[in-house]
């Protein structure tokens, strides 16, 4: 910046406005973030050219529904991910039917009933620590829980229902904490509008707060959802089994394994009898099946932020 | 009912008489006693009101009494609690955990903030309409049917069809949303969004509508047709109205109050009061407090 005055002439306004004054760190700060985007592209692109480059020849070799339809087994050519896809089906339907209802009505109680003070706030740190407790502390609760506690005449041991309960009650603190985050951002002149045409606290929530605030809830559910989905270690915890008979839709009190499971399991035979290209292509369709759901949590929140 | 509202063009006359009765009274509170006044009954009647925010004191000494079928104005200064003397009148307040009542608030000569009292009941009684216009993100038809159907006055079919049309057009905004009436209410503009308001409030047939600053948030044309809209409805509406313009007061009401704030002694904190209540005209010609006339010229605030 010059301090010396300057007479004000067209042209030297012109080179003032069109000047190379340069924004040096504003334009350092852009690129660096631009590398940033790079370089988590470029992992990303690695990691799917990766397992693709091996798991999507072996999927067009063996056929994709061969591939679906096989059980486990000692063999890596004839060792499918049948009872993997429908253990992570039945467990997200699961994580669905318990997590999302709960987790829902946690987070309105928290954000629209409970008042705010101490216990409560100390109710929202501990849910936001709980979300960052690692998975295999969960599976432990759940072994004790479900699997080995009191509650076996129900979950059947070590069954698909005991892993489905674990799953969602690891994934119900992100259903909470995005929950409210999404109840919060609701406008305060809209429950006021409510209640100011005479509408009760219940109907203010259900017919302006939840009808608003279910995209982002959506978003949040789908999140924990695949976050859930793609854990492996609190199944073993919980006794998923890397060949067993059964696993059948429906058969929620019996032996059970899930995609991430059997990848994990795959991942540690010998890589001489093939298992590599079953392990790539499980990955496969573990991203297809998660990018599956992701997809539907988008329609659904699109839907839903059109109708409102 | 109706006969206590003043035709138009002799809105005049019983202003200046009851601006005599009141001018004989050495404060200028409102008398007490609907019978001193020549006109309609009392709807609330507010004495020694004081609102706190936890241990603060954020309004005090509020005496005054709105009489229906009449536009009263609050007037006065930022924060010096208009709006949330306005917000006791339909309970709004009970919404911030913190706020305390204290004092008498009567409305019909009943305790609003008697136990007994359902706030529910009193927001579809006392209408409110917000500073920034707040339409629901829902159809125009869903915005004005949104009190009726809580209420339980009508679900659907042609009742409903019935009260939001006279409530449109008592806003004065059926004529330019009938034939889009499923339309988003978001879609409409400011001004237009304000009369949807107004018709929503309007649709559960309240008594009162509370105003809060209605206007501010609106260019003059769309301000002068809810104020035209406010002289016509209040045939059948009493009408409370905070406002930062003194010029709309002055058009609106028939009468005003001033309140002004105070620093305290004790902390570094201001608490709001009310100085005056009186008749409009007296208010901006022959104000008996000083802080009211240095107000209203301008002065200050």
């Amino acid at each position: 910046m010059s301090i010396v005055p300057t007479e004000i002439t067209a042209d030297v306004v012109a080179a003032r406005l069109r000047g190379e004054k340069a924004d040096i760190s504003g334009k350092v700060f852009r690129y660096l973030l631009l590398s940033c985007l790079g370089l988590v592209l470029a992992t990303l692109i690695a990691l799917l050219w990766n397992v693709g480059s091996v798991g999507i020849p072996y999927l067009s070799e063996r056929g994709v529904g061969d591939f679906l339809s096989r059980y486990t087994s000692q063999r890596a050519e004839i060792a499918g991910v049948y009872q993997a896809l429908m253990g992570t089906i039945q467990m997200g339907v699961i994580i669905i039917v318990v997590a999302f209802p709960l987790g829902v009505a946690t987070a309105l109680y928290l954000e629209e009933y409970a008042s705010d003070n101490l216990f409560t706030r100390a109710i929202e740190v501990v849910i936001r620590n709980l979300a960052g407790v690692p998975a295999i502390v969960y599976g432990l609760l759940g072994a004790a829980l479900f699997a080995r506690g009191g509650l076996e005449p129900l979950t059947g041991r070590e069954s698909l229902l005991s892993a489905g309960l674990t799953l969602s009650i690891l994934v119900l603190p992100i259903v909470v904490i995005t929950s409210a985050e999404a109840i919060r951002a609701v406008p305060k002149s809209l429950r006021e509008g409510g209640f100011g045409a005479g509408a009760t606290r219940w109907e203010v929530i259900r017919t302006l707060v939840l009808p608003n605030a279910l995209p982002g809830i959506l978003t949040g559910t789908i999140l924990g959802l695949a976050r859930g989905l793609g854990e492996a270690a609190p199944l073993l915890l919980i006794g998923a089994k890397r060949y067993f008979g059964g696993g059948e839709l429906g058969d929620l009190r019996g032996d059970f394994t899930s995609l991430p499971h059997i990848i994990s399991v795959w991942t540690k035979l010998p890589s001489a009898q093939g298992w590599p290209d079953n392990t790539a292509a499980a990955i496969v369709v573990t991203l297809v099946v998660i990018l599956g759901i992701n997809a539907v949590g988008i329609v659904l929140r699109n839907k839903f932020e059109k109708t409102r | 009912m109706s006969s206590s509202v003043p035709p138009l063009s002799t809105e005049a006359h019983p202003m200046t008489d009851r601006t005599d009765l009141d001018k004989a009274a050495p404060t200028p509170e409102p008398s007490a006693t609907p019978a001193a006044t020549a006109d309609g009954a009392t709807v609330f009647d507010v004495d020694d009101l004081s609102v706190y925010y936890g241990d603060f004191r954020a309004v005090r000494d509020v005496k005054l009494d709105i009489k229906e079928h009449e536009v009263t104005a609050f007037i006065g200064p930022s924060g010096c609690g208009k709006t949330t003397v306005l917000r006791c009148f339909n309970r709004m307040n009970d919404l911030i955990e913190i706020a305390r009542v204290e004092g008498d608030l009567r409305y019909h000569g009943v305790d609003l903030y008697d136990p007994k009292v359902n706030p529910v009941e009193v927001r579809r009684r006392i209408g409110m309409v917000f500073q920034k216009p707040n339409p629901f993100p829902k159809s125009i038809y869903d915005n004005v049917a949104y009190g009726p159907r809580t209420a339980g006055i009508a679900k659907k079919g042609a009742a409903l069809d019935e009260i939001v049309e006279r409530s449109l057009r008592q806003a004065a905004l059926w004529d330019e949303v009938k034939d889009r009436l499923k339309a988003s209410g978001l879609g409409l503009s400011g001004g237009q969004q304000q009369r949807l308001c107004i018709a929503r409030a309007l649709a559960t047939n309240p008594e009162v509508i509370l105003m809060d600053e209605p206007c501010s948030a609106l260019d003059p044309i769309a301000t002068g047709r809810i104020e035209d809209l406010m002289e016509e409805i209040k045939a059948q509406y009493t009408i409370v109205i905070v406002t930062h313009n003194m010029q709309q007061a002055a058009r609106v009401s028939d009468r005003c109050a001033f309140f002004t704030t105070e620093v305290n002694e004790t902390s570094d904190t201001r608490t709001g009061l009310l100085v005056e209540f009186d008749a409009t005209e007296t208010m901006f010609s022959n104000p008996s407090d000083e802080r009211t006339e240095s107000y209203v010229t301008g002065r200050f605030g």
